[in-house]
C-alpha cells in the first residue's frame, strides 16, 4: 500500500510501508539525526503522512514510553534534582519529545504513571499539563466544576496586584496597585513556579460564610470597615495624561504654556489655576474635574477662510488637556521629553487613591465573584467566640447550585495554614487531602469542619447556628464602581442628530432601547412613550401647499416657503429631529417626501 | 327555557352556551337567567380591550420564554431511531413559514383492524420508501457485454414483503433503453443499442441503485408505536398527498409536521391548525409555559391571506401598510425606493412610524377617540 507524503502540505512523494517509515522518522528524531522540530502525524483513513516543520505550531513536550516503561527513570530524577542535567539533555536522551497536533492524534497518552499500559506511547510529564497557568493557580480545582474553575481563572486574570517593580517610572495607561498585597496561604505548584511572591495579586481574609440582613445576598460580599482601615482592598489607580506639541503645516506649531484670554475657546481663570510658568503643572497637585493639566494653544484651523474677513489676527485655539468629567486625583509625576518626529512631548500621570467601596468587585479564586454590597463598622460585624470578627461575610446561597466545593477546602486549608503557620498545598490532583487537613485543625483546637460558635456583633447575642469561618486568598477585581458610575439628567447632544450622546465619557445618555420601548406600547402608554423619546423633539414649520419644510425668519418674525413663496399656509409641527434628518436626505436622494397635515384630534 | 338562550345569541360564542346550557339542564327560568348574566358578564372582562396591542404582547409572550430555549435535538429511542428538530430551531423554522423544513414527520393513523396491531410491522415497512440499493447484495459491472448483473438480497426482500416480480417490474418500469432477465437470485441488465459507451454503461448502474421498488416516496424510517391503545405509524420524511388515499390509513386523523404540505393538501386552515400545533409542542416539551391565543394570533397572521406566509421580510412584513414602517424592519433602500417610484401614502396609522416622527402610538392611552369625541 502506497500512502502519500507531505511536508508542510505540499506533496512530496509515497511512502511504501508507512508504519515502518514513521517508526524510522521517529527513532532518527529521538536520537538526534532529525531536529526535534519535526513532527509526523499519520492519517490512516486518508492515507497521508504529513510532516510539519513550519513556525507557528502548537507543541506540547511528553515523556516518551516504550512497552509501558516511562523513558524518564529515577536516575532522570536524581540528576535532575542535583541539577547535573537540564531539559535539553532530556532531548537529546531521547526522553522527552514535543508533540504537535498532527502527531498527537496518534499518540496513546497516558495522564498518570499509575494508568500506564503497553499501548501508551507517551505519559504526561504532570496532570497539571492540561491546564494552562492562570487555571493552575485554582487551589483545589479537581473539586470543582469545569466552568466555575474557569471562571476563576479568568477572574484571577483581572486582579490588582504588583504588576511590575519599576512602576513609578512607567506611564501605562489604566494601572492599579494594591497597596499591602500578600502572598497566598493556599497555594499551587504553578505560584512558586511563576514568582508569586514577586507578584501577588491577592490578600488573605478571614470569611464567615453567613448572611448579614440580606446585605450579601445575590452574590454580593459584605466588608468589615475596620479591614478596610487597616488596608483590605486598597489599591492607587494610574492613568497618564498625554499631549504633544504638533507641527502644521505653514510653520505652524501648538505650543505648550498658559493660555492667553484671547485664545478661542478661553476655559476660566479658575481652571488653570494650577498651572506653572511653562504651562504645565506641578507634581503633588490635587485635582478635580475640569481642571486643565496641561495648558496648550494650537493655531487656527482654517487658516486661509479667516485671513479675508477677520478683523483681529487669527486668533489661536484652546486645546488644553483637562481632567475628564467625573475623576480626580493628585498629579504623582511629570514627564517632559520628545515624540519619535522630535516635537516636544509632554506626559502627567495622575494618581487616585481607591478605598473599597460599595460596588467594587471582588473574587475568591473559585468563580465565586462579587459586588460589595455594604461595609460594616467592626464593632456591628459578627465575632467568634475566639474574638475573631472576619473581614468579609459570603453568602452561603452561592454554593449549593455552582458546586464550588474547591472554595470551602481552601476555606479549611486557609484556616489551619493561618493557624499552623505554614502554607498549604493546593495543587490541582496533587493536593494536600481534605481529611489530613481536618485533622490537623481538630488538633489546633477547632471544629474539623471549620465551624465555631459566632455572636451578633450588634445584639451580643450567639447565633443558633454554628457559622463556618475560615481564611481564604481573596482579590480585588480592576472593576470599580468609581471608574463606572454614570447618570445625566441633561447633557451635550450630537451635533447632527440632536440626540443625546453616547457612553459615560461623554456624559452620554442612557439609551430607551426597542424592547424598553416595546414594554410602553404593551401597557398602552403611549403619551409616556412619546415623552420618553422626546429628547430631539423641535418645532419645524411646514408649507401646507408643497408639504416641505418651511424657513422661519427669526430676524422679521415671519415663516416663508423656499419653494411656494409667502402667500402659502404655514404651519409649525412638532416632531423628532431625526425624522427632519431622514426627510432631508430623502431630498438629496431625488425623493420627495411631501407632507400632508391634518389636525390629529 | 330557550327564549333564555336564544337572547345570549350572538353576546356569547356558541360553545359557552351550549355548556351552559348542559349545565343548567333543570334548573329554575329564573336561576338561568342569573347564571347566563353572570357568564355574560364574566365572558366580557375576559375579552381584550380596544386599543391593546396584542401583536405586541404576543411577541414579548413568545420571545421572553424563548430566551430560555435550549437548542438540543431530540431522539427517538426504538430499533430505528430519529432525529427531530426541536426547541428554537424549530419555532424559527415554523414562523419563518420555510418551504423545506429540517425533519418532515408524519403521524399516521390507521384504520381497524391495522389500528389494533395486525401486520403492524409489514404494514409499515410497506409505507417506508424502498430503493433498490437497501435490497441488493451485489451490483457487477460488465463492461465487455455492457451488462450488469445485480443479486438480490432475499432477507431484505422479505423483510420489506417485495417479490422478485415486483422488482423486475420496478426496474422495467424505469430504466429505459435495457433488457433485464432474471436467473434465480441474479438480474441481468443488458443494454439494448450495441454502441452503448462504458460511461452509459455505469450511468445506469447508478441509477439502478436509486430505483424506487415500492412504498411512498419521502418516506425515509416507520417507526410503528403504540399510542392510546392504538398502533400509529410515526414515519420520518412526510408525503401527505400519497399516504392518505391508502386504504389502511385513517385520513380524518393523519396528520404530518409539513405546514406547507398540509397548506397544499388539505388547506390553509389545516396549515393554521398546524402551525398552533407545533409550536405549542416546541414550547411544551421544552416545559415552558405560553397562552395558546398568542399562538394563535401568529398563526392567524400567517394564514390569514389564504396562503401561509412566514414572518419574514418576504412575508407578511411585506404586507405592511406604512413604508416607514416595513423600512425600518429590513431593506430599507429598497422600500423606500419603491415607494418613491409610485408615490406611495404613509398614513402614519401604526405604531413604529409613530415612535420615528415623536408622536402618540395609536394604542392604549394613544386612542382617545376609543372614549370620547376628539373631532
Amino acid at each position: 500500500m502506497t500512502v502519500e507524503l507531505y511536508l508542510n502540505g505540499k506533496y512530496v512523494g509515497g511512502v511504501e510501508d508507512p508504519v515502518l517509515f514513521i517508526e524510522q522518522f521517529k527513532s532518527e528524531r529521538r536520537k538526534g539525526n532529525i531536529s526535534a522540530n519535526n513532527n509526523i502525524g499519520y492519517n490512516e483513513k486518508a492515507g497521508k503522512i504529513s510532516i510539519e516543520s513550519s513556525k507557528g505550531r502548537a507543541r506540547r513536550p511528553l515523556i516518551i514510553v516504550k512497552d509501558g516503561i516511562p523513558m524518564l527513570t529515577e536516575k532522570h530524577v536524581k540528576q535532575l534534582e542535583k541539577d547535573e542535567i537540564g531539559w535539553s539533555d532530556l532531548m537529546h536522551q531521547g526522553v522527552i519529545e514535543f508533540l504537535d497536533a498532527g502527531e498527537e492524534e496518534n499518540a496513546l497518552i497516558a495522564f498518570s504513571e499509575k494508568e500506564l499500559r503497553s499501548e501508551h506511547t507517551h505519559l504526561e510529564i504532570t496532570p497539571m499539563n492540561m491546564f494552562g497557568l492562570t487555571t493552575s493557580l485554582v487551589p483545589f480545582a479537581n473539586h470543582t466544576p469545569t466552568p466555575r474553575v474557569n471562571m476563576g481563572s479568568k477572574n484571577q486574570k483581572q486582579a490588582l496586584g504588583f504588576y511590575a517593580a519599576n512602576y513609578l517610572v512607567r506611564m501605562d495607561m489604566d494601572v492599579n496597585l494594591l497597596h499591602s498585597p500578600q502572598v497566598p496561604i493556599v497555594k499551587t505548584m504553578m505560584h512558586d513556579i511563576y514568582g508569586d511572591e514577586h507578584h501577588p495579586a491577592g490578600q488573605n481574609l478571614v470569611v464567615a460564610v453567613m448572611s448579614y440582613d440580606g446585605y450579601n445576598m445575590e452574590d454580593a460580599i459584605v466588608i468589615n470597615k475596620g479591614s478596610i482601615d487597616r488596608g483590605l482592598g486598597r489599591s492607587t489607580y494610574y492613568r497618564p495624561s498625554i499631549t504633544a506639541e504638533l507641527r502644521y503645516s505653514g510653520g505652524l506649531v501648538d505650543e505648550i504654556s498658559i493660555p492667553d484670554k484671547e485664545v478661542k475657546g478661553y476655559k476660566s481663570e479658575h481652571d488653570y489655576r494650577l498651572l506653572e510658568k511653562d504651562g504645565i503643572i506641578y507634581p503633588e497637585a490635587k485635582i478635580s474635574e475640569g481642571d486643565v493639566i496641561i495648558g496648550k494653544t494650537s493655531p487656527p484651523r482654517f487658516l486661509s477662510s479667516l485671513d479675508e474677513y477677520n478683523l483681529a489676527a487669527a486668533t489661536r485655539r484652546e486645546s488644553s488637556v483637562a481632567v475628564s468629567h467625573g475623576e480626580q486625583g493628585v498629579v504623582d509625576f511629570v514627564l517632559i521629553t520628545e515624540n519619535e518626529e522630535g516635537n516636544k512631548l509632554v506626559q502627567v500621570r495622575i494618581r487616585d487613591q481607591r478605598i473599597p467601596e460599595i460596588g467594587d468587585k471582588f473574587t475568591s479564586r473559585h468563580g465565586q465573584k462579587g459586588v460589595v454590597g455594604l461595609i460594616v463598622p467592626q464593632s456591628d460585624m459578627p465575632f467568634t467566640a475566639s474574638g475573631i470578627t472576619p473581614d468579609l461575610i459570603f453568602s452561603p446561597h452561592g454554593i449549593p447550585s455552582r458546586m464550588t466545593i474547591s472554595h470551602l477546602i481552601e476555606l479549611i486549608g486557609g484556616k489551619v495554614g493561618a493557624l499552623a503557620g505554614r502554607n498549604i498545598d493546593g495543587t490541582t490532583f496533587h493536593s494536600e487531602k481534605e481529611m489530613d487537613l481536618r485533622k490537623e485543625l481538630l488538633s489546633l483546637g477547632f471544629k474539623d469542619d471549620g465551624v465555631e460558635t459566632v455572636y451578633n456583633g450588634r445584639t451580643g447575642e450567639c447565633y443558633r447556628a454554628k457559622i463556618f469561618v475560615g481564611n481564604m486568598y481573596y482579590l480585588k477585581l480592576k472593576h470599580m464602581v468609581a471608574n463606572k458610575i454614570h447618570a445625566r439628567a441633561r447633557g451635550p447632544i450630537q451635533l447632527l442628530t440632536r440626540q443625546p450622546t453616547e457612553g459615560r465619557a461623554k456624559e452620554g445618555g442612557l439609551r430607551l432601547g426597542e424592547m424598553e420601548k416595546d414594554t410602553f406600547v404593551a401597557h398602552g402608554a403611549s403619551l409616556l412613550l412619546k415623552e420618553r423619546f422626546d429628547s430631539d423633539k423641535t418645532l419645524v414649520p411646514v408649507c401646507e401647499q408643497c408639504g416641505l419644510i418651511a424657513i422661519h425668519d427669526a430676524h422679521k418674525n415671519r415663516s416663508y416657503c423656499p419653494i411656494c413663496g409667502d402667500n402659502v399656509e404655514i404651519t409649525n409641527i412638532e416632531i423628532s429631529y431625526a425624522f427632519k434628518l431622514i426627510l432631508d436626505e430623502f431630498k438629496s436622494l431625488g425623493i420627495y417626501p411631501k407632507m400632508g397635515l391634518t389636525h390629529k384630534y | 327555557m330557550t327564549k333564555e338562550y336564544n337572547k345570549y345569541k350572538g353576546r356569547l360564542p356558541s360553545n359557552v352556551l351550549e355548556e351552559v346550557r348542559e349545565k343548567t339542564k333543570g334548573m329554575p327560568e329564573g336561576r338561568v337567567n342569573n347564571i347566563l348574566k353572570e357568564v355574560c358578564s364574566e365572558y366580557n372582562k375576559a375579552r381584550v380591550e380596544p386599543g391593546e396591542s396584542v401583536g405586541l404582547v404576543g411577541a414579548e409572550s413568545i420571545g421572553e420564554p424563548g430566551t430560555q430555549m435550549t437548542l438540543n435535538t431530540f431522539h427517538f429511542a426504538g430499533v430505528a431511531e430519529m432525529n427531530v428538530t426541536v426547541g428554537l430551531p424549530r419555532i424559527i423554522e415554523i414562523l419563518d413559514g420555510r418551504k423545506k423544513i429540517k425533519t418532515p414527520m408524519m403521524e399516521i393513523f390507521l384504520n381497524k383492524p391495522w389500528s389494533n396491531g395486525k401486520d403492524i410491522r409489514h404494514l409499515a415497512l410497506s409505507i417506508k420508501e424502498t430503493t433498490m440499493k437497501e435490497i441488493m447484495t451485489d451490483l457487477a459491472v460488465n463492461i465487455v457485454e455492457s451488462k450488469i448483473e445485480l443479486r438480490l438480497d432475499n432477507a431484505a426482500m422479505k423483510d420489506v414483503g417485495v417479490t422478485p416480480g415486483n422488482v423486475t417490474e420496478a426496474l422495467g418500469k424505469q430504466l429505459r433503453g435495457v433488457s433485464i432477465k432474471k436467473k434465480d437470485d441474479l438480474i441481468v441488465i443488458k443494454m439494448k443499442s450495441k454502441e452503448g459507451s462504458v460511461g452509459d454503461v455505469s450511468k445506469v448502474k447508478e441509477k439502478i441503485k436509486d430505483v424506487f421498488v415500492r412504498g411512498v416516496k419521502g418516506i425515509t424510517q416507520v417507526l410503528p408505536v403504540k399510542r392510546n391503545d392504538e398502533f400509529i405509524i410515526i414515519a420520518a420524511g412526510s408525503n401527505l398527498r400519497d399516504v392518505l388515499p391508502l386504504k389502511e390509513v385513517d385520513e380524518t386523523r393523519t396528520i404530518t409536521n409539513d405546514v406547507f404540505e398540509t397548506a397544499e393538501v388539505l388547506g390553509v386552515e389545516a396549515a393554521r391548525q398546524i402551525i398552533i400545533n407545533e409550536v405549542n409542542k416546541v414550547i411544551d416539551t421544552q416545559g415552558l409555559n405560553v397562552d395558546l391565543r398568542h399562538i394563535m394570533l401568529v398563526a392567524d397572521t400567517m394564514s390569514f391571506s389564504g396562503d401561509v406566509k412566514g414572518i419574514t421580510r418576504y412575508g407578511i412584513v411585506s404586507e405592511k401598510a406604512s413604508v416607514l414602517a416595513r423600512a425600518s424592519f429590513e431593506t430599507p433602500i429598497k422600500h423606500i425606493v419603491n415607494a418613491a417610484l409610485v408615490g406611495e401614502v404613509d398614513n402614519l396609522n401604526s405604531v413604529v412610524e409613530n415612535v420615528m416622527l415623536n408622536q402618540p402610538v395609536p394604542v392604549g392611552t394613544g386612542l382617545p377617540g376609543l372614549v370620547t369625541k376628539v373631532k
